[in-house]
């Protein structure tokens, strides 16, 4: 299940509303009371971003919006928009109806928190308010499912939902331009494991489903409505396309002929091949795969049907199942994972006989085989991801913590960038440099430009002199005197004078003329001046000698300059303190 | 708004434009003599505004511009653009310059100067990229002058400090295209002053990589591609680039990222043993191989542009270690930190266990040894597994790049060929149909270094029931290429091809060959399949199987082929299958080898087919041709039928040496041309047949087009008598164009008029100057005396003649069910030919529909309806439309093919193209171009139906 908060540039935003599906209590809802004890959440929560429709992502979204209480946006691509109604109105269904609960949300709260969601397209970015933006990123998995981009002035963070960097037969490969967040937070349900050639995979489903069908066997594919199902198929068409072949296909349950709908409405969802040549034949328009009947699985001939659920535990595939185990001819193939205690786990342990309810046995003689279609990224993935992005902090969600360990030491050795692995219901904070932009005057920066050579390198820092003025809110950056004119302030000097005692046995205005003559050889390329009423100017420094009173020889030098000309005074200071060369005449 | 301006915008240009149109013919008038540059500056003197004088300009581009005025319109061209204020104009006029000092014969080097200068206080930065774009066209028209070069160079140097993007892309760009090649600048900054001396201290290159760090991505590419083209003219680019380059890979923006691709590529070609530390470590490695990691790290980049890129230049690195080489394909699969085997170990394992049907189980694939954490590098820090990412790639661009990739490095290395097979396999079951062809074609051409396993052969033969012919046809192609390493393979191929067969009748042909070579290939494993495959029994007789079967002559051809190099076969032979033997040598000899027989008493080995047979049959050729021209010597009756012997003795010799049959053809097409002259008949055909000669073989030299041509002439000549005799009215104008002939014939072919002595022509062109004036009667006469004292023109025996033929393969003809469709709509008729030795058949091959009333429609396929299977050979498969007024019966149409051809194309004059601008008037044809078409194929017959449309 996710659901996750970010506080990013004093912005609350959710990410994924989800909810356990092995809970029945309470537990399956994510604790809001985490957010405010009482009253609604509208108040501290600025948007809610749902990544895709799968349940453990978005189930829990009308019992928060309705029954907690929030009235602010909530973001979702279109397909998601279209398609999680009608997974969410099944579930309460299953719930409300089948198994008799209460305090649960009804369809009309569905609708109400349907009518607040704004929906995204791909690339496109949403001003949620003025500093708030997002930008979502298509992550294939399932149809619809999107990474987002969350930009909050100079901070950001992406946040993957569940992703997918290898294509597949009906959706492309997840992506993501070089927009460098501060955080990146992604799931990392295969965060051990890389996963051989896909192909190799549907070429073995193809070919046992071939080797049954012309042994005159049928086959059995539980699934689950969306997703997954809708893979295969294409394959399962594509090939009958390719083969020339006869047998029937059946999809049994009606929710999925109206998600198979959305699926031929989103096209520009779907990958490469079925973008291409949905002009000539949509893919998802199934020439070979018809609705299934009850009545159809007792007819003779080989067969292939997809029924739900997908663990065998229930509904229509257990049905089939059951009508069909006696045949050795016959065929199950398990596209997925199963649950502990479902029959299908049972089958893929390889137990033959069965207890069914009322203490009947079934022999199960059919073929079992298990195939893994799972459209998560595995390591290799993710670590792809990671240098598409370039952020620099790592977030893990959405996995084992043992194998996301493993996950967390790789990132920070290949990429050595600070990697989270936070549990649930713990906070991580994650210190950002952010970058405050300040508005800076067009004549200082021709002033700058002036003085500093041809180009500026956008890569090195430079530094100016300014004045910067902090007021309503904003920063600028201008030049001194047009800051105090601004101000309406006056101008004060701040003179810096030092005295330098000398060593010379000359009388003044020798001993001026020789530092006179010292500077101008020492300092080439500045405007020296023997003033006629014995002083020296550089640029703007003045220096005047007197004799000491107590010892003639003894030179008093006074130095006075302007904090503007601090640099060179300094300069001169230390210069005349060292004492004129004795090779002076 | 917007709408509104935008209509303001067309108003105004209407407007414009109106004018020019007004003063089109005066303007034409001017243009004729006073050269164009007067009427240019005619032109601009009156435009009044911006707007007018960019107009003129537009309208002066579209013309060509004499060689010789072209200084002048440049002269003007400056002028006005000293006095132009307009961006816009001067920015066209800076292209117009550019254009001009393209023009042919025209060297820009006396407006070099002229050009710099308006570099000089030029203020806005798109001119300026425009000029240096021009300068760049000077210096290229320039290649020999290398001060004008240093002095572009110098300027372009100048100029690269330019903070608009534009300007520091041309000058990169220029100095790419004429930085020095063999000299460095360094040294040659003696001879020419001090000034430049600061810029002069660094050669091109390390001016040009500078700019790889520009803050604009366009500039960056600019100097990698500047780069790129320096090494395209030859310079050695140093090695410390590679540093730069690599550091590039990691570009924000992929046009920059592609081309630091090309450039780490290019110097992994120049310096591949070079030795480069790896960063955060000790070791060192190869250049190349370091290159090779880089590349291949790109294969799994974010812009599939680059990805594509990258696979590609993949597959040229052939130098890279083998190490290297195999990581590509090796993922390294972890589950819960231990190692999984992959896949295809499993299989692997599976079949050399022996239960390799029984699939797999739930968690078979569970880990088995542990992995050091440590060891396994997630990220493919080298060249890991980038060929299984290009393969399993979103974009079937890239994985059409992946697998021509893996062709090339599988075909300089066995090892890795061996290794990569399995994933290719992979790639027949791709969505993409393009893909699938590509692999299998990939798969045939570096079949010589596999052998492929039962579970790998299995896969392939199940792309045998693809719906698409093509791939089917690869798929036959690679079979006939495939070594396989038992004899279930071989059975198993043999059923899969059945099968095959059995579904798509119409593979029937390919899937013959197919086992031809697959039985000439595996003799040994053929053997113990015998007695099962032609179903004998020891001690029964078998029912004889039915002849006719396709399956059934599949199965005999593979037996025979493979007993041609297994003399123990034909022992288990039962009788009918020496019977069958024997019909299918004669009905398909192209696929059934001759055999020695033993104890049959019939010698079925042919005398034919020894090796000396070839040149035997030339030497015969020879002779044939030798005694046809002692032909003067004979009388008129006995010269006849001693062409006519010959013509029938070559007809047989190219049916018999399929090698000779063009050559043979050729002679005796030749022949029956003389024969038809000698007996003064069919002046018509003559002419034809000439232009078949001429046209259907590939393979002549100019000497045997002369003598064609010279054939033609007499033809060409006795028609004109012919027509003396009976039109007199017709007359002068015929005999001009003869004479015409003649002098065209003469112009063509005057490096031949050598070798033809004593030969017609030769006697007409000693009199041409009588025969130019002469009455048209007295022509006739003379010409009906050259004609008879003329004699045979020797023919030079052609070395590599080959006729072009086609073959109809679908539809058949057979069929006796009509194409039945309504009246006024169009039937589809799908159309397969073979072609062979057929040159350019996009343009040339045209598809012929005759119907009974005589109509006839030719129709021109689409060039993409060709294929190109092999050398020589092109397939054409393609739907014809049909479509007639309603018939009551239904009746027969006849399809066949043509071969254009044009006189023209091959006279030796091509036109060549004048100006630079594209409104050239098209060239008046030659009027001695004759068009017209060849049929080259037998006609098919269909039988279609026009119903009348039910209202």
């Amino acid at each position: 299940r996710s659901c996750i908060l970010v506080s990013i540039g004093g912005k609350n935003i959710m990410l994924d509303c989800g909810m356990h599906m092995g809970y029945n209590d309470d537990r399956r809802f994510p604790d809001f009371s985490y957010i405010t004890q009482n009253g609604r959440l509208t108040d501290f929560l600025d948007c809610v971003i749902i990544s895709h429709f799968h349940l453990d992502h978005c189930g829990a979204l009308p019992f928060m919006s309705e029954m907690v209480g929030y009235d602010g946006p909530i973001y979702m691509t279109h397909p998601t928009k279209a398609i999680c109604p009608i997974l969410l109105e099944d579930f309460r269904k299953i719930t409300v109806d089948k198994k008799g609960e209460t305090n649960f949300f009804t369809s009309q709260m569905i609708k109400d928190c349907m009518k607040k969601v704004v929906p995204l397209n791909l690339h496109q970015t949403v001003q949620v308010d003025d500093e708030l933006e997002i930008k979502a990123y298509y992550a294939g998995h399932v149809l619809g499912a999107a990474m987002v981009h969350i930009k909050v002035g100079s901070e950001s963070v992406v946040y993957t939902g569940d992703y997918n960097m290898t294509p597949d037969r009906h959706l492309g490969a997840a992506w993501i331009d070089k927009c460098r967040p501060d955080i990146l937070i992604s799931e990392s349900t295969y965060a051990t494991t890389i996963r051989d050639s896909k192909r190799c995979r549907e070429r073995d489903f193809l070919k046992k489903v071939h080797e049954s069908i012309e042994r005159g066997g049928k086959v059995l594919i539980p699934v689950f409505a969306l997703g997954r199902a809708q893979e295969l198929c294409i394959l399962l068409e594509t090939f009958w396309e390719r083969m020339n072949l006869k047998a029937p296909i059946y999809f049994s349950t009606g929710l999925t002929e109206k998600a198979n709908h959305y699926y031929k409405l989103f096209i520009t969802w779907t990958n490469q091949k079925i973008r291409k040549t949905f002009v000539q034949r949509n893919m998802f328009e199934f020439k070979h795969i018809k609705a299934f009947d009850r009545s159809y699985a007792d007819n003779p001939g080989p067969m292939v049907v997809f029924a739900t659920p997908g663990m065998l535990h229930a509904g229509q595939s257990l049905q089939i199942f059951k009508k069909w185990a006696g045949n050795e001819k016959n065929m199950v193939i398990m596209p997925g994972y199963c649950v502990q205690g479902t029959i299908g786990h049972k089958i893929l342990n390889g137990q033959r006989k069965l207890e069914m309810e009322g203490r009947s046995t079934l022999d199960v003689k059919l073929q079992v085989e298990y195939m893994s279609f799972s459209a998560h990224a595995d390591a290799k993935g993710i670590m792809q991801l990671i240098r598409m992005a370039e952020p620099r902090n790592m977030l893990l969600v959405h996995g084992e913590a043992v194998k996301m360990e493993f996950l967390k030491g790789k990132i920070e050795q290949e990429f050595s960038i600070d990697c989270y692995m936070p549990a649930n219901g713990e906070t991580v904070t994650v210190t950002t440099n952010p970058s405050v932009p300040v508005d800076i005057s067009l004549n200082l920066l021709k002033r700058e430009m002036a003085l500093g050579g041809p180009l500026p390198d956008p890569k090195k820092p430079r530094t100016m002199h300014g004045t910067l003025i902090m007021k309503e809110n904003s920063l600028k950056l201008v030049s001194s005197e047009q800051a105090l004119k601004e101000l309406g302030l006056n101008e004060h000097q701040l003179r810096f004078t030092c005295r330098v005692q000398l060593q010379d046995p000359h009388s003044d205005t020798d001993t001026l003329h020789r530092i006179y003559t010292h500077l101008k050889s020492v300092l080439k390329g500045y405007t020296i001046q023997h003033l006629p009423d014995g002083t020296v100017m550089v640029e703007s420094i003045v220096i005047k000698v007197s004799s000491s009173t107590e010892d003639p020889n003894t030179k008093v030098l006074l130095l006075s300059w302007s904090y503007q000309d601090e640099d060179l005074g300094s300069f001169l200071s230390t210069l005349l303190k060292k004492g004129l060369p004795s090779g002076l005449c | 708004m917007a709408a509104h301006l935008k209509k303001r915008v067309y108003e105004e240009f209407s407007k414009v434009v109106q004018i020019p149109h007004e003063e089109a013919p005066a303007k034409k008038l001017r243009l004729s003599k006073p050269s164009k540059s007067a009427a240019l500056h005619i032109d601009l003197c009156k435009a009044t505004n911006s707007t007018d004088a960019l107009q003129y300009l537009l309208h002066f581009a579209r013309k060509p511009v004499e060689t010789e005025s072209v200084e002048g319109v440049v002269r003007i061209l400056l002028e006005h653009y000293y006095k132009e204020t307009d961006n816009s104009v001067r920015l066209k006029i800076a292209s117009l310059l550019g254009l001009l000092s393209k023009t042919q014969g025209f060297s820009p080097d006396c407006i070099v100067d002229d050009a710099i200068n308006t570099l000089g206080n030029e203020k806005s930065h798109q001119v300026l990229a425009q000029l240096m774009d021009t300068l760049l066209v000077i210096g290229t028209q320039l290649p020999e002058s290398p001060a004008v070069r240093q002095r572009l160079i110098e300027v372009a140097c100048k100029h690269l400090s330019d903070t608009y993007f534009g300007v520091r892309n041309k000058c990169l760009q220029l100095l790419g295209c004429l930085g020095m090649v063999d000299t460095p600048l360094t040294k040659d900054n003696e001879g020419l002053g001090i000034s430049l001396v600061p810029l002069k201290l660094r050669d091109v290159q390390s001016i040009i990589s500078d700019y790889f760090g520009d803050q604009d991505p366009r500039v960056r590419t600019a100097a990698l591609k500047a780069m790129l083209q320096l090494h395209e003219r030859g310079m050695k680019i140093h090695e410390i680039i590679y540093d730069q380059a690599c550091r590039l890979l990691s570009d924000d923006y992929e046009q920059v990222r592609s081309a630091a691709v090309q450039m780490v590529w290019v110097l992994s070609h120049l310096y591949p043993e070079s030795i480069v530390p790896i960063p955060s470590s000790n070791e060192e490695i190869r250049l190349v191989d370091d290159a090779f990691g880089k590349i291949s790290h790109m294969v799994s980049d974010g812009s599939w542009m680059v990805r594509v890129q990258a696979a590609k230049t993949l597959g040229s690195m052939l130098q890279v270690s083998p190490q290297f080489l195999e990581q590509t394909l090796d993922k390294k699969l972890m589950s819960d930190l231990r190692r999984k085997r992959t896949a295809h170990e499993r299989a692997k394992e599976l079949f050399t266990s022996g239960e390799f049907s029984s699939g797999r189980k739930w968690a078979d694939d569970a880990p088995k040894e542990k992995l050091d954490t440590n060891t396994v590098n997630l990220i493919a820090s080298g060249a890991c597994g980038a060929f299984v990412h290009g393969l399993e790639d979103e974009m079937f661009e890239v994985r059409i790049a992946a697998v021509e990739a893996l062709c090339q490095l599988a075909r300089s290395s066995a090892s890795f060929a061996e290794k990569c097979l399995d994933f290719l396999v992979d790639m027949f079951n791709d969505e993409i149909e393009e893909v699938r062809l590509q692999s299998i074609h990939v798969l045939r051409e570096i079949s010589t270094h596999i052998t492929l396993r039962e579970d790998q052969l299995d896969t392939v033969l199940a792309v045998l029931e693809d719906s698409s012919r093509d791939i089917r046809e690869a798929l036959h192609e690679l079979i006939c290429y495939t070594n396989v390493s038992t004899k279930e393979c071989v059975q198993l191929a043999l059923l899969e091809l059945l099968k095959n067969l059995n579904k798509y009748p119409t593979d029937r042909n390919s899937v013959w060959k197919c086992l031809k070579f697959m039985g000439s290939r595996h003799p040994t494993l053929v053997l113990p399949l015998v007695p099962e495959l032609l179903s004998t029994h020891p001690y029964f007789d078998t029912p004889e199987p039915d002849m006719d079967d396709p399956a059934y002559i599949a199965v005999l051809v593979l037996v025979f082929n493979a007993a041609k190099s297994c003399p123990t076969m034909p022992a288990l032979f039962s009788d009918h299958t020496f019977r069958h033997y024997s019909y299918l040598r004669d009905s398909l000899s192209h696929l059934v080898p001759p055999l020695r027989l033993p104890g049959n008493g019939l010698d079925l080995v042919d005398s034919r087919c020894g090796l000396g047979s070839v040149e035997s049959a030339q030497l015969f050729l020879q002779q044939s041709l030798n005694r046809v021209s002692t032909i003067q010597n004979l009388e008129a009756p006995g010269a006849q039928d001693l062409l006519d012997f010959t013509i029938r003795d070559l007809r047989r010799l190219g049916e018999l040496q399929t090698e000779l049959a063009g050559a043979a053809d050729f002679c005796a097409t030749y022949l029956r041309c003389q024969l038809l002259l000698m007996k003064v008949v069919g002046v018509l055909s003559i002419l034809e047949e000439t232009y078949k000669l001429e046209f259907l073989y590939s393979g002549l030299d100019s000497r045997q087009v002369a003598t064609i041509h010279h054939v033609r002439l007499q033809a060409k000549a006795l028609q004109l008598i012919l027509t003396a005799r009976t039109r007199l009215d017709s007359l002068i104008s015929s005999c001009e164009k003869f004479l015409q002939d003649i002098e065209s014939f003469q112009r063509l072919f005057l490096t031949e008029l050598p070798h033809l002595q004593d030969s017609f022509v030769d006697k007409l062109l000693e009199l041409m100057p009588r025969l130019s004036s002469c009455k048209p009667v007295e022509l006739v006469k003379i010409l009906q005396t050259t004609l008879r004292q003329s004699g045979l023109l020797q023919l030079r025996l052609p070395e590599q003649i080959h006729r072009a033929t086609a073959t109809i393969i679908e539809p058949t003809g057979e069929s006796d069910n009509p194409l039945r469709f309504t009246t006024g709509l169009v039937v589809a008729l799908d159309i397969d030919a073979t072609l062979e030795h057929v040159q350019d058949p996009q343009n040339n091959v045209k598809v012929q529909v005759l119907y009974p009333d005589g109509q006839s429609h030719v129709i021109h396929p689409k060039p993409g309806d060709f294929r190109k299977p092999g050398p020589d050979r092109h397939r054409l498969i393609t739907q014809v439309y049909l479509s007639h007024t309603a018939w009551t019966e239904p009746s027969q149409i006849e399809v066949r093919l043509l071969l254009a051809y044009s006189s023209s194309s091959t006279s030796l004059s091509s036109p060549s193209k004048l100006g630079w601008s594209d409104s050239i008037d098209s060239l008046p044809t030659p009027e001695t171009a004759v068009e017209g078409t060849i049929p080259f194929s037998k006609p098919v017959k269909v039988y279609i139906m026009p119903k009348p449309a039910r209202r």
